[in-house]
C-alpha cells in the first residue's frame, strides 16, 4: 500500500506555503516550511486523479441525509452562566475576554 | 481475585442481569475493573484522564439504588445502572478535562454534557475515565496524540487503530465493558478490527453531534464499542435519536434492542464489492473475511458480487472535504476563549504563535490542506470537485442498495501495523482508511466485528455497510455470526505489565 510522498508533480512552493499559513493563521518553522510544501505537494498530485472524471453534470452533494430541519419558537431558554462559560478562558477581566488592543 | 477477573469478561447483557440479581455490585464490578486498568494501564495508555475515585462513589450510589429497586421491582431502573462507561476524549462530559489529545485544550473543563454522553449517563452508565485519540481524531494510529499513543492489547508494539484507539483498546484491554468513540473516516470501525472488538459508527445524522468537538461536520458521528453486536445494539438504542441542539439530526424509527436470537440470514442478499479486494491487501486479511463471507452464506444469506465504482476516489475526496471543515472548525482555537495562550504584543500574534505552538503536525498539515482547498482560485478545482464526486460515491451506495441489503468488505487493508511505519509519509497513513472513508462520505451506517486473526495473532475484522437508517439488518447479520462463532469472545490473554 506504500506509494512515495516524494512523487514529482504539481508542487506547492514554499512561498505558497506562506501564504497558506497566514490565511490560516499558523506560525511555521522553517522546517515546517520545508516539509509542508513537499508533503502537501505530493498529497495534492495525488489527488490530480480526481480530474480524471468527468463531472460537469454532477451536483455537489453537502449533506448526506436530508434533515427535517425542525421549526421551533423563537423564544428564551436557559443558558449556562456567563461565569462557567468563561471559566476556561486564559484572560479575563470584567466578565470579558482581555485581549491586546485590536485597533491602532 | 479470580472472580473480578471473571467481572470483565463478561458483556454487558450479562452485567446487567448481574448486577440486577445482585450476583456482584456495582463497586465489585468496578473494582474488578480498576485491577486491571492499575496493572496494565501504564503499558496500554487507553485514556487521557481516569475518573476512578469519582466513579467508585457513583458505583455506590447505583448499589443503593439497585438495592432498592430490588424491593420494588416493578418500578423501573435505569437501563446502565452501575455499569462503568469508557468516553473518547472529543466528547465533552461535564467537569472532566477534554483535550481532544491537543495541548490546544490542555486544561479545558466542559460546561456541559454531549448529548450522547448525556443520555447514558441519564441511563445509569458511570464514565471513569476520557480515553486516547489522535489529535482531534485526525489519525488512524493514535500516535498524533499528543499526549503519547496507546499501545494494541493484543501486541503492545503495534498501534489500536485511530482515532478512537483508546476506546478500542479499553474494551479490549477489559478495562471498560462499553465505550463511546467517533467516526469521521474510520476512527471507530477500523480500530475496533485492530483491537478485536465490535464496533458501530452509525448513520450520520442518527446521533447528536452536540458536544462531540467538531472535526469535519457533515462526516462526523458518535459511534459505540462492546464486546458484542448485542450489546453495541443496546447502546445505540439508548443514545441514538434526535436532539433538538443538532439540527443535522433526523427523527428516525429507533432500533429495537433486543436482538432477535434467530440466526437464520435466509433472504438477506450481502453485497461484496469487488473494489474492496484489491492488490495490496494483507492476504490473512482477505482470508478471514471470506471465510467470514462463506458464513453467513451458511446461515443462509444470498451473497451477490457488486460493483462500487468510484471507491478508490474516496481518498482524495476524504481527504479534501475533511480537511477543509476542519480548517473551518478548528479556527476557533485561538487562546481566548478556552486553551492555553501563547501571549504576544498583538492579537494577530497570539493567534500565530498559539495555534502554531499548539497544534501539532498532522492537524496543522489537515489545515492547510484544507485552507488551500478553500482558497480563492482553488475552490472549484479541489473542495467543489471533491463534493460532486461525492456525488458519485452517495449514489454508487444507492445503487447497489437496490440490489442487496448490506455489503460486506475489510475493515482495512492490514491488521493493526507497527508504531511508526507511517512517520514520514502521511499519505502512506491516509491509504489505511481507503476502506472504511466511503462510508462517512455517502453517510451510511458501518459496523465492524473480528472474524479471525492473523498469523502474528493481530484480529482481522470485518465491516458490514447498509443503507442509511439500516442499522437493524447490520444488527441482525452480525448478531447471526457472533451466536455461530467464538471470534468475538476471545480476549488478550497477557498484556505484559509495565
Amino acid at each position: 500500500m506504500q506509494i512515495s510522498c516524494y512523487n514529482l508533480g504539481m508542487s506547492l512552493t514554499p512561498q505558497q506555503v506562506d501564504h497558506i499559513a497566514r490565511l490560516a493563521r499558523l506560525d511555521l518553522s522553517e522546517e515546517e516550511r520545508q516539509l509542508y510544501s513537499q508533503q502537501l505537494s505530493a498529497i495534492l498530485d495525488h489527488f490530480q486523479q480526481l480530474q480524471e472524471l468527468e463531472t460537469e453534470s454532477i451536483p455537489p452533494t453537502f449533506r448526506v441525509v436530508q434533515s427535517q430541519r425542525p421549526l421551533r419558537m423563537d423564544v428564551v431558554g436557559p443558558s449556562l452562566p456567563r461565569t462557567r462559560l468563561l471559566s476556561n478562558a486564559a484572560d479575563v477581566v470584567d466578565h470579558q475576554f482581555r485581549v491586546p488592543p485590536i485597533l491602532e | 481475585m479470580d472472580m473480578q477477573n471473571d467481572l470483565t469478561l463478561l458483556t454487558l447483557s450479562k452485567v446487567r442481569e448481574g448486577l440486577r440479581a445482585a450476583e456482584f455490585t456495582s463497586r465489585e464490578l468496578l473494582e474488578a475493573y480498576r485491577a486491571r486498568i492499575d496493572r496494565y494501564e501504564p503499558r496500554i495508555h487507553a485514556f487521557l484522564f481516569l475518573n476512578l475515585d469519582r466513579a467508585m462513589e457513583q458505583a455506590d450510589q447505583a448499589d443503593q439504588k439497585i438495592n432498592i429497586w430490588r424491593k420494588n421491582p416493578e418500578q423501573s431502573l435505569p437501563p446502565l445502572t452501575g455499569i462503568p462507561l469508557a468516553v473518547k476524549d472529543v466528547l465533552c462530559v461535564e467537569g472532566l478535562p477534554c483535550t481532544c489529545g491537543s495541548r490546544i485544550l490542555e486544561g479545558f473543563i466542559p460546561p456541559y454534557h454531549a448529548t450522547s454522553v448525556r443520555r447514558l449517563i441519564e441511563a445509569g452508565a458511570i464514565v471513569i475515565g476520557k480515553t486516547n485519540t489522535d489529535e482531534f481524531a485526525m489519525g488512524s494510529s493514535t500516535e498524533n496524540s499528543a499526549y503519547g499513543p496507546t499501545h494494541n492489547p493484543w501486541n503492545v508494539e503495534h498501534v489500536p487503530g485511530g482515532s478512537s484507539g483508546g476506546s478500542a483498546a479499553a474494551v479490549a484491554a477489559r478495562f471498560a465493558p462499553i465505550a463511546l468513540g467517533t467516526d469521521t473516516g474510520g476512527s471507530v470501525r477500523q480500530p475496533a478490527a485492530f483491537c478485536g472488538v465490535t464496533g458501530l459508527k452509525p448513520t450520520y445524522g442518527s446521533v447528536s453531534r452536540f458536544g462531540l468537538v467538531a472535526y469535519g461536520s457533515s462526516l462526523d458521528v458518535v459511534g459505540a464499542m462492546g464486546k458484542n453486536v448485542a450489546d453495541v445494539a443496546f447502546l445505540f438504542g439508548l443514545f441514538a435519536g434526535v436532539d433538538e441542539l443538532d439540527a443535522t439530526t433526523v427523527n428516525f424509527a429507533r432500533p429495537k434492542i433486543q436482538l432477535d436470537d434467530d440466526v437464520s440470514l435466509k433472504g438477506v442478499r450481502v453485497g461484496v464489492p469487488k473494489e474492496y479486494f484489491i492488490a495490496g491487501i494483507q492476504t490473512e486479511v482477505e482470508q478471514s473475511v471470506r471465510a467470514a463471507i462463506n458464513h453467513l452464506q451458511e446461515l443462509g444469506a444470498q451473497i451477490i458480487e457488486i460493483s462500487l465504482p468510484h471507491t478508490k476516489y474516496a481518498l482524495p475526496v476524504y481527504y479534501l472535504i475533511a480537511p477543509a471543515e476542519a480548517s473551518a472548525n478548528l479556527a476557533r482555537y485561538d487562546g481566548i476563549r478556552y486553551g492555553p495562550r501563547s501571549e504576544a504584543e498583538s492579537m494577530w500574534d497570539i493567534y500565530y504563535h498559539t495555534r502554531g505552538e499548539k497544534f501539532g503536525a498532522e492537524v496543522k498539515r489537515r489545515i492547510m490542506l484544507g485552507t488551500y482547498a478553500l482558497s480563492a482560485g482553488y475552490y472549484d478545482a479541489y473542495y467543489g470537485k471533491a463534493q460532486k464526486v461525492r456525488t458519485l460515491i452517495k449514489q454508487d451506495f444507492e445503487n447497489a442498495f437496490e440490489k442487496v441489503d448490506v455489503i460486506a468488505a475489510p475493515v482495512a487493508p492490514s491488521t493493526a501495523f507497527r508504531f511508526g511505519e507511517h512517520r514520514d509519509d502521511p499519505l502512506a497513513m491516509y491509504l489505511e482508511d481507503i476502506f472504511t472513508l466511503p462510508a462517512n462520505l455517502a453517510g451510511v451506517p458501518g459496523l465492524a466485528f473480528p472474524v479471525g486473526f492473523d498469523r502474528a495473532g493481530l484480529p482481522v475484522g470485518i465491516q458490514i455497510m447498509g443503507a442509511h437508517f439500516a442499522e437493524n439488518i447490520l444488527f441482525r447479520v452480525a448478531h447471526a455470526y457472533q451466536l455461530t462463532t467464538s471470534w468475538h469472545t476471545q480476549f488478550p490473554e497477557q498484556i505484559p505489565s509495565a
